[in-house]
C-alpha cells in the first residue's frame, strides 16, 4: 500500500472496521430510502402499464432486483468465506455470516414476490420451472449455511466449516443462472444483457436500475449494522469494545 | 503409494462385512420407502409406471443419505480419522478410498436391488436398464457429495438432520438427470444426453469433493 492511497487493509482491524461501518451506516441508509422512494414512485406511478401483462407487471421492480441480490449476494457470501478461510481473516468471516440472512430474504422474497406475479400471468403461483426450483435450491443453501454456522459451537470452527459449505454450494449459483438456457421452461428468458440493448422501454429500464441499486445500498446498511453487532459479540473480551460501550454509544 | 489406501479401502470393506446389518438396513429402508408409495397414491399401474423414476431416485438419495452419517463417524470416535491424517498420503485419496468403500457398502447394493422396485412399479426391461445404468453413475455422485456433509457434521449434536439440509439440496442436479434419463427412454427418445451429464458430473465430483472433504475434516478435528 502507498504512503498516500487509502490504507484499505487498516479495516481488517476489528475496531477500525467498527468505527468505519457506524460512520458509513446512516449514509447507506439514507440512500436506500431515498432510491427506494423515487423506484416505487417511477414504477407505480410513472411507469406505463405493459400493453400485455396490465399493471402486474409492476411486481418485477421488487422480483428482479431481490432476484439479482439473492443470487448475487451467495456469490459474494462464499467469496467473503473463501477470503477468511484461506488467508485467516477474520473480518471477511464476519462479512460472511453477515450477509446470509440478507441473502436468505432477498431470495425469499423473489420467491414470494414470484409467485404473485405468476398468478395473474401463468395462472398458478408456483411452476416446479428450472429457474424457480434453483432458486428455492439457493433459499435451501442459505438455510444450510446458517444452520451448520449455528449448529458448531466454537466460532472460528463454525465459520470455516460453513465456509467449505458455501465455496460447494457457489457451484450452484452458475447453475441457477444459466438454466433458462438449458432447459426449455416457463420463465421467460433474461431482458437485460450486458452486451445488447435492453427490450424494455427505457422508464421502466431506469426504474429497475433504480430498485436495484436501492436493494445494494439496503444490503450494504444491513450487513454492516449486523458485521458490528457480531463483531461486539466476538469480540466482547477485547478493550476496544469496553472503550466505545462506556464511552457512548458511537 | 497405493498400498496404504488399499489396506483402508480393504479395513473398511472387511468392517462392513462383519457388520452387514448397517449396509442391510440402507437397502431395506430404499425397499420399504418405495413400497409405501403406491400405499400413498394408489394402485394405478400407469399412474405408477409415470412416477417410478422419480420415486425411485428419490428413495435411493434418501437411503444414501441416511447412510452418510456412518461415513466417518466411528472413525471420529475411536480416534482413527485422526491417525489418518498423520499417514503420508494425500489426505484427499484418503478421503476418496473412504468413499468408494461407502459406495461399495451401499451404493452399489442400491442399484442392485433397484430392478426389484422397478418390476414392481411396471418399467419394462429397456427402461430397467437405463435405471441401473443412472443409478450406477449417479451414486457414486451422491457418495461424493454427501461426504463433505458428513465430514462438516462431525462430532455434532443432530448431525444426521443436518447433513440432510445441507446435502439435499445438492443432490438436485444428479436428480434431474438420472430421473430425467429414465422419462427420456419412457418417452421414446435417448436418454443419452442425461447420462452423459451425469457422467460428466461424476467425473468432476471425482476430481473436487475428496479435496472439499479433506478441509472438512481437518477442519472439524482441528
Amino acid at each position: 500500500m502507498s504512503e498516500r492511497g487509502i490504507q484499505w487493509f487498516r479495516f481488517t482491524a476489528p475496531a477500525n472496521f467498527y468505527d468505519l461501518a457506524g460512520r458509513l451506516i446512516p449514509w447507506f441508509a439514507a440512500l436506500t430510502i431515498a432510491l427506494f422512494a423515487v423506484g416505487l414512485y417511477l414504477g407505480l406511478v410513472v411507469a406505463p402499464s405493459d400493453y400485455q401483462q396490465g399493471d402486474s407487471y409492476r411486481i418485477i421492480y421488487i422480483h428482479v432486483p431481490t432476484a439479482w441480490m439473492g443470487m448475487f449476494l451467495y456469490v459474494l457470501m462464499a467469496a467473503y468465506a473463501a477470503i477468511g478461510l484461506i488467508w485467516r481473516i477474520k473480518m471477511a468471516d464476519v462479512m460472511a455470516k453477515a450477509i446470509a440472512p440478507t441473502g436468505a430474504l432477498f431470495t425469499f422474497l423473489a420467491l414470494w414476490t414470484g409467485a404473485l406475479w405468476g398468478r395473474p400471468t401463468w395462472g398458478v403461483y408456483w411452476v416446479w420451472d428450472a429457474r424457480l426450483t434453483s432458486m428455492l435450491i439457493l433459499l435451501f443453501l442459505y438455510l444450510g449455511y446458517m444452520a451448520l454456522h449455528a449448529a458448531i459451537d466454537d466460532r472460528q470452527r463454525a465459520s470455516n466449516a460453513s465456509a467449505v459449505l458455501a465455496m460447494v454450494g457457489v457451484v450452484n449459483v452458475p447453475i441457477i443462472y444459466f438454466s433458462v438456457q438449458w432447459w426449455n421452461t416457463l420463465h421467460q428468458g433474461a431482458s437485460i444483457t450486458v452486451t445488447e440493448a435492453p427490450t424494455m422501454a427505457t422508464i421502466m429500464f431506469v426504474t429497475l436500475l433504480i430498485m436495484v441499486l436501492a436493494a445494494w445500498m439496503y444490503s450494504v446498511a444491513v450487513v454492516l449494522a449486523r458485521a458490528r453487532v457480531e463483531l461486539l459479540e466476538r469480540e466482547r473480551n477485547a478493550r476496544w469494545v469496553q472503550e466505545r460501550l462506556e464511552g457512548g454509544t458511537k | 503409494m497405493f498400498h496404504p489406501l488399499l489396506a483402508l479401502l480393504r479395513r473398511d470393506l472387511t468392517l462392513a462385512l462383519r457388520r452387514p446389518q448397517d449396509a442391510l438396513t440402507v437397502v431395506g429402508f430404499f425397499v420399504v420407502v418405495v413400497a409405501l408409495f403406491p400405499l400413498g397414491i394408489g394402485p394405478d399401474p400407469e399412474f405408477l409406471r409415470s412416477l417410478a423414476p422419480g420415486v425411485l431416485w428419490v428413495a435411493a438419495l434418501l437411503a444414501v443419505m441416511l447412510s452418510l452419517e456412518r461415513l466417518f463417524s466411528d472413525d471420529f470416535r475411536d480416534g482413527t480419522l485422526e491417525q489418518l491424517l498423520l499417514v503420508p498420503e494425500p489426505m484427499g485419496l484418503l478421503v476418496l478410498t473412504k468413499i468408494v468403500a461407502h459406495w461399495l457398502i451401499t451404493g452399489l447394493p442400491l442399484v442392485l436391488v433397484s430392478p426389484l422396485l422397478a418390476i414392481q412399479l411396471n418399467l419394462r426391461p429397456d427402461e430397467i436398464a437405463i435405471l441401473m445404468l443412472a443409478l450406477l453413475i449417479g451414486t457414486p455422485i451422491l457418495s461424493l457429495i454427501g461426504a463433505i456433509g458428513a465430514a462438516l457434521t462431525l462430532g455434532l449434536r443432530g448431525g444426521g438432520v443436518l447433513i440432510a439440509l445441507l446435502i439435499l439440496p445438492l443432490y438436485a442436479p444428479p436428480l434431474i438427470l438420472g430421473a430425467g434419463a429414465v422419462d427420456a427412454v419412457m418417452h421414446g427418445s435417448s436418454a443419452q444426453a442425461h447420462l452423459s451429464l451425469l457422467g460428466a458430473m461424476m467425473v468432476f465430483a471425482l476430481f473436487a469433493t475428496p479435496w472439499a472433504t479433506a478441509a472438512a475434516v481437518r477442519i472439524m478435528l482441528d
